[in-house]
């Protein structure tokens, strides 16, 4: 059930300065076409698991750029790397090697 | 002894550099591969900013180019151009040849192939349409059906389709999509008031004069709605309606839509006949596929081969208004040029 | 006179040799998985064993699949290998026809010019001393060839060959001189003795001449027994390895034992026997369409051996399959590479336990599309089409909510996980009751085959529609356009089909030929395996493909792969279908009622 009313809640503003951008620069260095992505939500339309789950690839990655990663973990697994994401992206970003590197940095500074 | 000049490609650009170097009393010859003069306005049927006839445009132009110093060769094209001692020699397909001082190149664009989108379905859902198809029926009937006959109660309008698209081959922004949507979903309205009506853009690029003033109109006084977010994919539903899928990016969410008619808005690519003269010519081009300019500032109309100009299209995506200020500027490098 | 202390190199580095070698091989053994011993035993005694021998002789010897690729590589490779096991053969058969016993010491045929100079008779001694100059010419033929190779590879067709370690260096030292140092000996003592054939008592009679050969003689046996023993010792930790390596997986493979889903000791053997032959590299497009030359499967089986595997060595390699198909040892390249993926690659923790298997229903075959085909619009349209015409009971498993395949995971070496989608899918398909499975990508039709053990048919469109065109369901119209076939990687050398859909292309248009067909199909560059190559890569690769298919000027491209449609409509203004699309709109219905087919008609693709 939904909770309303008031309650202790995060600060829901992103604190730039603060966030820890490790995650992101290890992502750019290993897959630069990460960058250039413009959150047009095409990756996210189509993606094989955002149709049968709450899962907004585009979101975790703008979010990534931001440097928040709070459930990161739990939500990047379940992208079940399909590829679709890849054949509709309009600036050609490698979305599922952006996958593995995500990945692979959560366990790095985990 | 007059000059003369070869213009290759009679849309508005074309017409409005002839018009404009007769004035001058330049001798001009203005080379079409059709039958007809006007290219691409040619399949419009109105304009925007400001709804006007298209056909105003042509016959405007039209009337400009009778002229004791203008010559028009039509249904021909071009089989080679040589260059001696400064001058030019074109040979055409009607087997005559010309002499020239200098060309110039106003080959346009050619409309992106929609079939190349596969997922959005053209040519393979009989509910999905272009931008021209559309202004075509516009032209032609005063009610828009889907292809059963049906009146459409949901129509989407999808931007960028050959435009800003790794995946099509074209990175740059077709530039005229953005306003042409939002020009042709008043218009649908204004056909079916009790249509809804749907822009899915990446962004809108409303930077001409009158632009951002229309795009207001249309959510004001239209109810057009848009949604930030690409298509990514569509599906003929039974009745053949389609299901599209794209994400509404503002609201962070997958979106889902059925919708009756699909109108994909076909950006501007290079013409073949652009890239088949300036290979010929030795011409350079960009990245892109259109011709490219050594001074982007102030030489704007200037190829890297003396002598050929360029105007219109052929060097990016640009609106009539745009296009005609060019070609009259390219005339007037022209004339200084010859003489 | 059998023995002088000169032998005793040779002696240290034979026993050396078979005490490593025996050694290594029971650890292999004793590791491999229980599974792969139950084979062995089950197939021991069988006519494997013979199938075992005889391919060890074909390729470890005579090197016949290196001979097919490259006949010159093959001549070096052969004349090596066999001569000098002709040598030893008959060199021991030399000795035995010499001293009339059958036992002797393991040096005494190998050094037995220098034991044996007096010219007593012995049965065939002339045969004997002709075929062993012969057998030594042979060899040092290919050993010249093998040198020029060394340092002009272009030579023998090879771009780049593969670059060396210091055992190596030391093991190919050793073995350049080995034979070289046997002509010297064998001709210095003949110089002395003024015997020996054709080769040695030839060059022995010139050197004769103005060396002073009585002082050269035993120096050049000393070496001659110091390269052997050197080569000897330095064999099990250099690439020459592969030589007894590759014997012992002919055998396990022949009693079919294979590498799977984990790195297994199978697999170390595999990456043991790999003779660094280098024809993976020219088999390779990142090579010949990018010029990256360092993570073909030659320089990847290095890095598993030297422990130093890399993301780039990894994830770059799209899978296709081309060097596993020129592979002259067989090695299984493409799933070793995934289980390299899977063990040193990022660990996934994904559950998918957000899937709730969707409404399912009844039907006679079951349709999956396949992710990418959603993607490819006018693939499932036709799809459907067809199955309307031929009036199927059919079930489109993924219409809308479908969850993928499992085999993108596999190839990214999560197969744990994979499994969980697979268990997923598994369940909806034997809910339906179907008794065939239809897809129309031929990614999850490796899949289906090969991880799902599916007890129904499984089929890829082109099989499923040639089997309706065949029982008489659906009958096509032949058309004039002119098509060239590409050979999707997955369904081609993945799976081998090749004949089907080129029968079905031949009943509805005119099939022309390419350069690059069935196993040498080129990749069209859109792989899924691919992880961390660019766009632009892929786009290079994908252009060379396409000017290989273009080459004879067709009216359509077609392949059978959503994903290789989609990557080569991009490149091309040609026309680019899936053969189901060109079958849906040559299709129509006949005129006579719908036909049932025979019960024993098998497989069936069953009507309503």
């Amino acid at each position: 059930m939904k909770e309303f009313g008031f309650s202790i809640t995060k600060d829901r503003q992103i604190d730039y300065d603060q966030n820890d951008h490790r995650l992101l620069n290890f992502v750019l260095e290993n897959e630069p076409s990460f960058i250039v992505c413009i959150s047009c939500g095409g990756c996210t339309a189509t993606c094989s698991a955002g149709n049968l789950i709450d899962f907004n690839i585009r979101k975790l990655n703008i979010l990534i750029r931001r440097g928040e990663t709070e459930d990161l973990e739990r939500e990047i697994n379940k992208c079940m790397l399909c590829g679709k994401c890849m054949l509709v992206c309009p600036r050609g970003i490698n979305t599922r090697n952006v996958i593995l590197k995500i990945k692979e940095a959560i366990q790095k500074f985990r | 002894m007059t000059k003369k000049v070869v213009i290759i490609g009679g849309g508005i650009a074309g017409m409005e550099a002839a018009s404009t170097l007769s004035r001058m009393n330049i001798d001009v010859l203005l080379i079409e591969k059709k039958q007809q003069l006007g290219g691409h306005v040619g399949e419009w049927d109105h304009l925007f900013p400001n709804f006007r006839n298209a056909r105003e445009i042509t016959r405007s132009l039209l009337y400009d180019l009778q002229d004791k110093h203008i010559k028009i060769c039509t249904s021909t094209e071009i089989t080679g151009i040589s260059k001696k001692s400064g001058k030019f020699e074109v040979r055409t397909t009607q087997q005559q040849t010309f002499k020239a001082d200098s060309i110039l190149l106003s080959t346009g664009f050619d409309l992106f192939d929609a079939r190349k989108k596969e997922e959005y379905g053209y040519g393979i859902y009989e509910n999905v349409i272009t931008s021209v198809d559309l202004e075509q029926k516009l032209k032609e009937s005063n009610v828009l059906t889907m292809a059963s006959g049906v009146i459409p109660k949901r129509i989407a309008m999808i931007h960028c389709v050959g435009s800003r698209d790794e995946k099509s081959g074209y990175f740059h922004c077709s530039k005229v999509c953005c306003i042409t949507a939002v020009k042709q979903a008043i218009e649908v309205k204004q056909k079916l008031p009790h249509a809804e009506i749907f822009c899915f853009y990446m962004d809108l690029r409303m930077y001409g004069k009158k632009f951002e003033e229309l795009y207001r109109e249309a959510q004001e006084k239209w109810g057009i709605q848009f949604v930030r977010g690409r298509l990514s994919e569509a599906a003929e539903n039974m009745d053949g309606s389609l299901q599209i899928k794209s994400e509404d990016t503002l609201s962070g969410r997958p979106l889902k839509m059925n919708v009756d008619l699909m109108v994909l808005m076909i950006g501007m690519v290079p013409s073949e006949s652009t890239t088949f003269l300036g290979k010929m010519l030795g011409i350079h081009f960009s990245e892109d596929g259109f011709i490219n300019h050594d001074d982007i500032h102030l030489e704007n109309n200037l190829t890297n081969v003396p002598g050929i100009f360029t105007a219109g299209t052929v060097t990016s995506p640009m609106t009539i208004t745009d296009t005609i200020a060019d070609a009259r500027s390219a005339a007037l490098k022209i004339a200084t040029y010859i003489s | 006179m059998t023995y002088h202390h000169f032998v005793i190199p040779f002696n240290i580095g034979v026993a050396v040799l078979f005490a490593i070698i025996l050694v290594k091989f029971t650890i292999w053994i004793v590791k491999l998985e229980p599974v792969d011993k139950k084979l062995i035993r089950k197939n021991f005694f069988s006519i494997k064993t013979l199938e075992a021998v005889k391919e060890s002789f074909m390729e470890g010897l005579l090197h016949r699949k290196i001979f097919m690729v490259n006949p010159v590589l093959g001549y070096m490779h052969m004349s090596l290998a066999f001569g000098w096991f002709l040598l030893i053969v008959f060199g021991n058969f030399q000795a035995q026809f010499y001293t009339r016993t059958v036992i002797h010491p393991p040096h005494y045929p190998i050094f037995f010019n220098f034991f044996v100079t007096s010219p007593d008779e012995y049965l065939f001694k002339a045969s004997f001393e002709f075929l062993m100059d012969l057998l030594l010419l042979f060899i040092l033929t290919g050993l010249m060839i093998a040198i020029t190779k060394r340092f002009y590879s272009r030579i023998v067709g090879l771009k780049k060959t593969t670059r060396l370690k210091f055992f190596d260096r030391l093991a190919l030292g050793s073995l350049w001189l080995i034979f070289p140092l046997r002509l010297f000996a064998e001709s210095f003592t003949s110089g002395i003795h003024h015997n020996g054939n054709f080769l040695t008592g030839t060059l022995g009679d010139a050197f004769a001449k103005f060396l002073p050969v009585e002082q050269l003689a035993l120096p050049a046996w000393w070496g001659y027994s110091i390269a052997l023993g050197a080569f000897f010792i330095a064999l099990p930790y250099s690439r020459y390895m592969h030589i007894p390596a590759e014997i012992l997986l002919i055998f396990l493979r022949s009693f079919g034992v294979r590498t799977r889903r984990n790195y297994s000791s199978y697999s170390d053997i595999e990456v043991r026997s790999c003779s660094r032959c280098g024809i993976c590299i020219d088999a390779c497009q990142i090579n010949k369409s990018l010029g990256m030359n360092t993570i073909q499967s030659v320089y990847f089986l290095r890095s598993i051996r030297e422990n130093n595997v890399d993301d780039e060595k990894l994830f770059t390699c799209m899978l296709c399959g081309r060097c596993e198909n020129v592979c002259p040892v067989g090695i299984q390249l493409s799933d070793l590479r995934v289980t390299q993926r899977t063990k040193n690659g990022v660990r996934n923790t994904s559950s998918y336990d957000f899937l709730n298997p969707p409404p399912y229903k009844i039907a006679d075959v079951v349709y999956f599309a396949g992710c990418m085909t959603h993607l490819t619009p006018a693939i499932k349209k036709s799809m459907l089409k067809i199955f309307d015409i031929a009036g199927v009971n059919y079930y489109f498993m993924d219409s809308d909510k479908e969850a993928c395949c499992g085999r993108p995971l596999i190839l990214s070496g999560h197969y744990e996980n994979a499994a969980k989608l697979i268990d997923y899918n598994k369940k909806l398909i034997k809910k339906s009751k179907a008794k065939v499975l239809v897809t129309s990508c031929p990614i999850c039709y490796k899949t289906f085959k090969e991880d799902y053990r599916l007890d129904i048919h499984v089929m890829h469109h082109t099989e499923y529609i040639l089997k309706l065109v065949e029982v008489g369901i659906l009958l096509l119209e032949k058309g004039d356009s002119r098509v060239v076939y590409h050979d999707p990687c997955e369904l081609g050398r993945g799976l081998g089909i090749y004949e089907e859909p080129r029968i079905l292309l031949e009943k509805v248009s005119r099939l022309l030929p390419s350069d690059d067909e069935k196993e040498n199909a080129l990749c069209c560059g859109g792989s899924l395996a691919g992880f961390n190559l660019s766009s632009a890569q892929k786009n290079a690769i994908r252009d060379d493909a396409l000017a290989s298919l273009m080459k004879s000027n067709p009216d359509k491209l077609i392949t059978s792969c959503p994903l290789c449609k989609k990557t080569f409509s991009r490149g091309t203004k040609v026309q680019v279908q899936d053969i189901a699309e060109l079958i849906a709109s040559s299709a129509y219905v006949p005129e006579k009622k719908k036909i049932s087919l025979k019960p024993e008609a098998e497989p069936v693709p069953v009507l309503s």
